[in-house]
């Protein structure tokens, strides 16, 4: 089953998103910030990247434009979490790279929906 | 997949309260006009985090409300909304209407719904106005929802022209998967079109040069097919057309809004790491800490209480048989040393940082100086010092009604202090660090003082001292600590609620501890108390009368000394007193007050020791001074009753059990019956 790396700083999102996918039977790696999460992905291979756009450090954006460099990165899905508001954040996150994104608020059947879209 | 989000609940709380503590002291921090575009960074992150949670979660009221808490927030991240003292005071009381709201899901309670309304009002109001036309409407949300045309679900046939942009694959869309999901809606046929593959050498791996031809057949609505392209719409041209229309549009496929060879921009802004954020970063690992339950912890103290207790008890067995027991000696030696070891450790683990009680003063500051119209400036130092849980949480109070009588007595209004030649920001300062075994914190403020004309003439009105009284001006400083004794000219509501200095005097002796007033008029005033670390040990000195052994806080021993048959003096009805330099102490035989058959009844025979407390002394008539040793403290009311005279009880190395004095209380005994006597 595919790997998925979760990327969020908030503890209850983590949780939620983690627990969702575990549930559906995908590994998962969580990280609380963008440092975190390129510190991880470079030691693993995720087939598939969830990250939030707000976050310390480093945010979503900034992740998705850094894991793009990276070969084994370079055209996995990854996802963005983002705000129905967020419009210019969407524009950002595929600037940089990104795949899609989930609008939050979602449960868990849409998250696992989207995944599945992707998961191949 | 059902998953009950309710599990999530608890740690998505702590984390909201994390994050309203978060907001609340970054708002204090803003400076108006010229804010720090980091701080306002992280409000805005902890209210969008909470608003996400919340509204993931199922907590709607509380997403609808944090909502119009990020709209103004964000617009003053984009620089589009001035940081002004306004919105930062509506913010914070946003912040505590988060919590009110945050709290009342928690608890299943109703929240305050009035002020909700109210806040929402006032947000709304201010949302309104004041900020310059956004870039990028609010509502773009609400225009990005493509105008849906109501269409039949009939069978149809679609026409899908589907040209993918070069860079397309590098956002990690895959034709194939899209394909695959248009076949699930109905019958597709693909047809590619590689007439722009270039030779074999000169294909770039990553580039997309295909195009589709797409027919769908099946009962399928036009948005159906759009969202499955909605990620790549900008990244590809698409047309999608019913086969009907296609033969009157015989045009090229409509262009999207991105260029042909739109270079994907790695526009990174990795977030400025500013000298002001980093150190923040690590005062904050340094009061990272762990949840323990309090009562594993109370468990722990207790048991090296009695591990204390058993180095004790073997020690004086050595004592006893004086023979060549080196070994025993060095064992000893070795238990004592672990022994000391393990209690500091496991003491510390009770022991938080200062900055948990001093953490609601920017705020308390902060609201008050707002009310009270004037200007302050709050410093801390020493917020790292570690105190004990226990009194951690019983200092909170006196330090605020501290903190609250320098800002509302002590530091002027601003005028005032222009006119006095001061800065027109006054100073308050809060200061905590060690000392022996003991924290002293102070609370010292740059205002008008103690009037010390004001409080003796008040205390005579008062009858506390007598019309032609001269005190010291420590003496008269001390008289604020008199019961229902105020020199507020006005009460306003900020302090003389009715709790005086008196009581704030009277919990801080009841830690252990002691509080000074040291005042300069006009100058400004510093309050300083002394507690000791835990309350769980102190240090005591052994004395013994008749059998007994008994135990004094070695804080309150002044002196002990043999007494001189000339120097004592018996008043009315017995009372004995004693006259140690220029003052007159009374004699409290211990013997008398417990109904013990004494060594020695003659004073001159035993020793006398001199205990203060309250800033009244006695004399302590004992037959003999044992021993000085750290004892742990057992409560004697929980397992047997309160004791007048005692505040408590130890277990001595060789089993006994021993009663620690209550300084106060036997000054109080002694001074009951001097009236008693006088009457």
């Amino acid at each position: 089953m595919a790997t998925i790396l979760a990327v969020d700083d908030s503890a209850s999102m983590r949780q939620m998103v983690s627990f969702t996918l575990k549930s559906a039977g995908y590994n998962v790696v969580e990280a609380v910030d963008g440092v975190d999460a390129l510190a991880k992905a470079k030691t693993m291979k995720a087939n598939i990247v969830i990250t939030d756009v707000n976050m310390p450090n480093m945010d979503g954006i900034a992740l998705i434009a850094e894991l793009r460099k990276l070969p084994d990165y370079k055209f996995i899905p990854i996802l963005m979490l983002t705000t129905e508001s967020g419009t210019s954040k969407k524009q950002e996150g595929k600037s940089a790279g990104a795949t899609g994104w989930i609008v939050k608020p979602f449960n868990p059947d849409q998250l696992l929906s989207t995944v599945k879209r992707v998961a191949g | 997949m059902s998953i009950d989000l309710e599990q999530f609940h608890q740690t998505f709380f702590e984390e909201s309260f994390e994050g309203l503590d978060e907001m609340e002291k970054e708002l204090l921090d803003l400076d108006m006009g010229s804010a720090d575009s980091e701080s306002i960074n992280t409000i805005f992150r902890a209210a969008h985090s909470i608003k996400g949670g919340s509204a993931t979660f199922g907590f709607t009221d509380v997403a609808e409300f944090t909502h119009r808490m990020e709209t103004l927030l964000d617009e003053m991240r984009d620089g589009r909304r001035e940081v002004t003292q306004e919105a930062v005071n509506l913010l914070l009381s946003s912040v505590d209407c988060l919590r009110d709201l945050l709290g009342a899901q928690r608890e299943h309670n109703e929240p305050d719904k009035e002020n909700v309304i109210t806040l929402q009002q006032q947000l709304d109001d201010m949302l309104k106005v004041g900020s310059t036309p956004p870039a990028e409407s609010s509502h773009a949300a609400a225009s990005e929802t493509r105008k849906k045309e109501v269409e039949e679900i009939k069978e149809t046939e679609w026409l899908i022209q589907f040209h993918p942009h070069p860079h397309m694959l590098r956002t990690g869309n895959e034709p194939l998967r899209m394909f695959n999901e248009l076949a699930l809606l109905g019958d597709l046929i693909v047809k590619a079109d590689h007439s722009k593959l270039p030779a074999f050498c000169d294909i770039a791996f990553d580039e997309c040069y295909l195009s589709w031809e797409l027919t769908l057949k099946g009962s399928v609505k036009h948005e159906q097919i759009t969202e499955i392209f909605e990620w790549v719409d900008d990244d590809c041209d698409l047309s999608i057309e019913p086969v009907s229309e296609v033969e009157q549009h015989s045009q090229k496929p409509v262009k999207g809004n991105g260029e042909t060879e739109k270079v994907p921009q790695t526009e990174n802004k990795p977030v400025e790491q500013k000298g002001k954020t980093e150190r923040r970063k690590s005062s904050l690992s340094e009061a990272s800490s762990i949840r323990v339950g309090i009562d594993k912890v109370d468990e722990l103290v207790n048991l090296v209480g009695e591990l204390v207790i058993t180095q004790s008890m073997l020690s004086q067995t050595n004592e006893d048989d004086s023979g060549n027991q080196d070994k025993l000696r060095d064992g000893l030696a070795q238990l004592e040393r672990n022994t000391r070891e393990l209690q500091e450790s496991v003491m510390r683990i009770r022991m938080l940082p200062i900055s948990f009680a001093f953490n609601r003063f920017p705020r308390m500051v902060h609201d008050l100086t707002q009310k009270l119209g004037k200007k302050v400036e709050l410093k801390m130092s020493g917020e790292q010092t570690e105190l004990d849980k226990t009194v951690m949480e019983k200092i909170g109070d006196p330090l605020v009604h501290l903190v609250r009588n320098s800002l509302d007595h002590g530091i002027e209004i601003p005028e005032i202090r222009l006119k006095n030649g001061k800065p027109e920001i006054g100073v308050l300062h809060l200061n905590a660090y060690h000392q022996g075994g003991s924290i002293v914190i102070e609370i010292s403020d740059d205002g008008a003082g103690l009037n010390a004309a004001r409080i003796s003439s008040k205390a005579k009105s008062q009858g506390l001292i007598d019309e032609n009284e001269v005190l010291t001006k420590e003496k008269i400083h001390e008289l604020i600590f008199n019961p229902g004794f105020s020199t507020a000219e006005t009460l306003s509501d900020v302090s003389g609620r009715g709790v005086g200095m008196d009581v704030v005097k009277r919990n801080i002796k009841g830690l252990g501890g002691s509080i000074d007033v040291d005042s300069e008029e006009g100058k400004g005033s510093t309050f300083t108390i002394r507690l000791p670390l835990t309350l769980a040990i102190l240090d005591g000195q052994l004395i013994r009368v008749g059998n007994e052994t008994y135990i004094i806080p070695l804080i309150s021993i002044e002196e002990t000394f043999q007494v001189s048959y000339e120097l004592i003096n018996t008043i009315a009805n017995g009372t004995e007193l004693y006259r140690l330099r220029d003052e007159y102490i009374p004699i409290v035989r211990l013997h008398d007050i417990f109904n013990l058959q004494p060594e020695h009844t003659e004073l001159t025979d035993g020793l006398l020791a001199v205990v203060e407390s309250d800033g009244c002394k006695v004399g302590l008539f004992i037959d003999d001074l044992l021993g000085q040793q750290q004892v742990v403290i057992k409560g004697l009311e929980t397992n047997f009753r309160r004791v007048d005279g005692v505040s408590g009880a130890t277990i001595l190395g060789d089993g006994t059990v021993s009663l620690i004095l209550d300084v106060g209380g036997l000054i109080e005994f002694a001074r009951k019956r001097q009236t008693k006597a006088v009457a």
